[in-house]
């Protein structure tokens, strides 16, 4: 079962700081990282990105669910 | 529209706000503005105070339509691309002493960090000893998210909390367009608020409806593409991300060649428009600024297009870097091109130890 940060209502870059710490913490595998702001999503998808971690989005409700695993 | 997001998104995207305000701020300065100061986020809210009468300082009382049309640019922005969320209630009283304090450090500097740019493509060399200390409050400030520093949640609030901010906003372009004196002189005759200089940069501005329109639009790029020069700083140091780094150096570079056709380019410390040649205080002004706006989540720009969005908390941030306008210079704070104001340098100490008490002290589990 992945884990789970709830990002939610922090101002920048907070939400980045969380996903950035899980990553290195784990290393590789999954974890969700739930935001509320546009900002947040794409700031947590370029670090994805740059730190090669694969990310899945899904929307619902005024809440952003994003998916990060890494093999 | 997916496609119009994604290129916002993207680094051509951000690119392309640096280089429009790089472009149009120079130009405003060509068309009316003070020098260096086609766009400052500090001084046209100092102005803004002036204006309103919560300072007396002659020289600098305009109601500066750009700070309006950063507001009205970004809501208008938000609201098309479904992104005007109403939220607050993360530590306001905290945001609005940052955002005072914040002011305070601006003005010991004379300017926010995007004049630093503007003042540094101007040829004016004070702005590189500014923004170090810009980069260094910044570095202060990250050190405290990095060990747990936090505000706080915001949560979803009503939609008219969201629209507060913009609606002042309007109201103060219905005062720009009117000028009511509010005021009476002890023989009864009608005086201001509402100001505006006689004299001095307060009187220097471009048309008003050019003013307008440029700030418009600069609200709405910068609200699509998250344009921030403290966050540009910091996530170079945070997570070695230059993204948003591209668009501040898009200001820059633009701004510089716009300066120099517009023959406004003029190198050197001394003799500057609107500056002071103290390093000291230039440095250390500017340290408060970044730490301030570190922890606080956005630069002033920035605080105003997430005003727009319905973010309360940005907006008490930015009426705190008002009022904190009104007190600086009734409380002989702010600098003048002669140097530190005569309580200047104090003003500056008390504010990076609020600061480093808020860093220190606003930790914990996030609920």
């Amino acid at each position: 079962m992945s884990e789970k940060i709830d990002a939610r209502g922090l101002s920048c870059p907070q939400p980045v700081i969380m996903t950035n710490k899980k990553m290195k913490e784990i290393g590789r595998g999954a974890f969700e990282v739930l935001v509320d702001t546009e900002t947040a999503k794409e700031n947590i998808t370029r670090l994805a990105q740059q730190s090669g971690w694969n990310i899945e989005i899904t929307e619902e409700g005024g809440d952003i669910r994003l998916f990060l695993k890494k093999a | 529209m997916r496609k119009t997001v994604r290129f916002f998104g993207s680094r051509w995207g951000i690119i392309s706000a640096g280089l429009f305000v790089g472009i149009f701020a120079p130009l405003l300065q060509h068309w009316g503005n003070p020098k260096n100061m086609g766009i400052c986020v500090a001084c046209m809210e100092r102005d803004i105070a002036g204006a309103l009468g919560l300072h007396r300082a002659a020289l600098v009382q305009y109601i500066r339509p750009e700070i309006i049309g950063f507001v009205l640019g970004a809501l208008i922005a938000a609201a098309l691309f479904k992104e005007f969320k109403p939220r607050g209630g993360s530590s306001p009283i905290i945001r609005f002493f940052l955002g005072f304090f914040a002011m305070i450090g601006a003005l010991v500097f004379l300017g926010c960090p995007w004049r630093a740019l503007l003042r540094l493509s101007g040829g004016d060399w004070n702005a590189i000893v500014g923004l170090a200390g810009l980069a260094f409050g910044i570095w202060i400030g990250i050190l405290f998210l990095k060990s747990g520093y936090t505000l706080g949640r915001s949560t979803k609030a009503s939609g008219f909390s969201g629209l507060v901010f913009p609606i002042v906003m309007v109201v103060l372009l219905l005062l720009l367009l009117f000028a009511p004196q509010f005021g009476r002189t002890p023989e009864g005759m009608p005086t201001g608020p509402v100001f505006f200089s006689q004299k001095g940069p307060g009187s220097q501005h471009a048309p008003l409806v050019v003013s307008l329109i440029i700030a418009l639009c600069v609200g709405f790029l910068a609200q699509r593409t998250r344009l921030c020069t403290m966050g540009a700083i910091r996530d170079v140091i945070l997570i070695r991300n230059t993204h948003l780094l591209s668009g501040i150096l898009g200001i820059v570079i633009a701004a510089f060649i716009m300066n120099l056709i517009l023959g406004q380019f003029k190198p050197g410390f001394s003799d500057q428009p609107i500056a002071h040649v103290n390093h000291l205080w230039n440095f250390l002004g500017m340290v408060l600024s970044g730490l301030a706006f570190a922890l606080a989540g956005g630069c002033p720009g920035r605080q105003l297009f997430l005003s727009g969005e319905g973010d309360g908390d940005a907006a008490i941030f930015a009426t705190g870097m008002i009022v904190g306008a009104g007190f600086a210079h009734n409380f002989s704070m702010a600098s003048s091109p002669a140097g530190p104001g005569a309580y200047g340098p104090a003003s500056v100490i008390i504010g990076l130890i609020f600061c480093l008490a808020v860093g220190y002290t606003m930790k914990g589990k996030i609920a």
